[in-house]
């Protein structure tokens, strides 16, 4: 597996993440040919270091996004960079955290957030020592040994972050990673993801339904009409202070301010999105 | 321990009195119908003297040497099966052309009532364990072999990208994802599996053989030794329920990341 480079010129203009002209087109399940198009013609860039989200409407084709970027699927048209380099096959500078349940179920916590170094040729048991901090850090310090089946939707999701975040990639993907959690645990998890983001400014994409999640998290929200062949229609600037705290900057009017303003634009595709699926 | 609520049992010490008490009556019922000549004790024997010859068996000594043939081979055809199945099972679901290749041949094998090859195999291996071990093998492979097919094609997509998102070469995906999926396919297909090897190696003594538990079944028959027939029935059970246990306890060591049917405990415990 290739290392992130080690000489990375920093400050250079290169973005942790570009992707050009994206277009996804699908065959339809009925077979017979016919097509469906995903998205269409999405070009944005993730500058190193920034903290962007990407909200849209269900089934508007922000996973399918992720997928290109991850180099997990290979886009109809387009093209994606990550630090420069062409994305072909698995990107090895991306850490994904997916949207659907994904931890290896034979392993236990800790072995599932021991994995990545393992694969990356460090020892079953240095990698478990290594492991621990992670599972404390996202609050399971007590549930190492259990396996996914024994653990609560939420802390699955911890035990994802903890997995995806121990090998240190310079570009995370994360495709909804609290929708699961209670608004408590959601708002704890929020600030600790972006206590960990600021230590070391890692590039990050960020998708969620929930527009003040992104608001309060994000340098930059991205909203992508509904699909078909969805395309980015909105860029707003975050220009909060930072260090946040995710539930109290939700009280101050310039979030407000920017509530209104997105969500004037989403609520519109939003809607068109539930019609689109309710046709299908 | 509870169980998912479902309609209530009763306890299971309960449970177990009852099982015995089937057991008992089943014997009482066999005594009393042949004491009162209803049924024929020629024909059916009597349950104190198939007891009788059991334990005597038991006790010269006689009967080991038999057990420990039978179970030889149980093993080598258990083992032979199993990793011929997961080979072959492997390079099936990971070369598709293979499989839709040899799919039909593969059905038509697995339709073959398997007995109809223990007097080839006993023309081609002779009379030794060997040909009841290779009719043990034919059957044990194609469970292992679906099983393990199915195994590394149920393999989540999403797990499987995660796997190679954190980096995990060919080797790495077959060592940490295809092979554990696989083998708990395997290993929920045991008791079929052993079951199986089993009987194999029963029917292949029966036909032809100078050794095991089938062949003296067989001794006992052509003798209209009914008593001698129903022992060996009667070891034969012990030996399958020994055997059972024996996978349920490797089992639940090797399965014990599955969710079993959801448990919790009370404080009675
Ligand atoms: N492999 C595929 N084959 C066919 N259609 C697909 C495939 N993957 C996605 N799609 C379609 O592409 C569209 C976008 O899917 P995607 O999963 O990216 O949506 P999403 O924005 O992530 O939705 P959600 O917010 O509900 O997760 C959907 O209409 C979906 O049906
Ligand atoms: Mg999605």
């Amino acid at each position: 597996m290739a290392e992130a480079p080690a000489l990375r010129p920093e400050g250079t203009e290169t973005p942790a993440l570009r992707l050009e002209g994206v277009t996804c087109t699908f065959p339809s399940p009925d077979g017979r040919g016919s097509t469906y198009t995903a998205v269409q013609g999405v070009s944005f860039t993730v500058a190193a270091g920034e903290f962007v989200s990407i909200v849209g409407p269900t089934g508007s084709g922000k996973s399918t996004l992720l997928n290109v970027a991850a180099g997990l699927l290979e886009p109809s048209e387009g093209r994606a960079f990550a630090f420069g380099q062409l994305v072909n096959g698995i990107n090895p500078l991306a850490g994904y955290m997916f949207q659907a349940e994904a931890l290896m179920p034979w392993k236990s916590a800790l072995e599932n957030v021991a994995a990545g170094l393992e694969f990356r040729g460090v020892s079953k048991r240095e990698a478990e020592e290594r492991a621990r901090p992670w599972l404390a850090r996202v609050g399971l310090d007590r549930f190492g040994d259990r396996y996914p089946h024994q653990l609560s939707g939420g802390m699955r999701k911890r035990v994802a972050l903890a997995q995806t975040l121990i090998v240190d990639p310079k570009i995370v993907l994360m495709d909804e990673p609290f929708s699961a959690l209670d608004i408590q645990t959601r708002q704890m998890m929020e600030n600790e993801l972006l206590d960990l983001w600021s230590a070391d400014r890692k590039s990050v994409v960020f998708i969620t339904h929930d527009l003040e999640e992104a608001i309060s998290m994000s340098d930059r929200v991205l909203v992508l009409s509904a699909g078909p062949g969805a395309r980015l229609i909105g860029e707003y600037p975050v220009d909060l202070e930072r260090p946040r705290d995710v539930a109290e900057i939700r009280m101050t009017p310039h979030f407000l301010d920017l509530h209104r303003e997105i969500w004037g634009q989403l609520r519109e595709e939003v809607l068109k999105g539930y019609a689109q699926t309710k046709l299908k | 321990m509870a169980v998912a609520r479902t309609k209530r049992l009763p306890s299971r010490p309960v449970i177990l009195l009852l099982q015995v008490a089937v057991l008992i009556g089943f014997f009482l019922l066999w005594h009393v119908l042949t004491a009162t000549n209803i049924l024929s004790p020629f024909f059916f024997g009597t349950p104190l003297a198939v007891l009788e010859r059991t334990w005597n068996d038991f006790a010269s000594g006689v009967i080991w040497y038999h057990l420990g043939i039978t179970l030889l081979e149980t093993a080598l055809a258990f083992a032979i099966g199993t990793v011929a199945g997961i080979a072959f099972g492997f390079w099936f679901a990971r070369a598709p052309l293979v499989s839709v290749v040899f799919d039909p041949y593969i059905k038509a094998v697995n339709a073959l009532p398997r007995v109809v090859l223990a007097p080839i195999f006993a023309l081609w291996l002779g009379l030794g364990i060997w040909s009841k071990v290779a009719l043990g093998v034919t059957l044990v492979f194609f469970i292992v072999f679906f099983n393990v097919y199915q195994g590394v094609k149920e393999v989540s997509p999403v797990v499987l990208a995660n796997a190679r998102m954190l980096g995990a070469s060919n080797r790495h995906l077959f060592r940490h994802v295809y092979l554990p999926s696989a083998l708990s396919w395997v290993f929920s297909s045991l008791h079929t599996a052993v079951g199986f090897a089993m009987v194999g190696a029963v029917v292949g003594e029966y036909l032809g053989s100078a050794a095991g538990l089938g062949y003296r079944i067989h001794q006992a028959e052509g003798v209209f030794d009914t008593v001698g027939v129903f022992s060996g029935m009667l070891v034969l059970t012990i030996f399958v329920v020994v055997i059972d246990v024996v996978v349920t306890v490797i089992e639940k060591r090797l399965l014990h990341w599955r969710p079993q049917e959801a448990q919790t405990t009370n404080a009675q415990g």
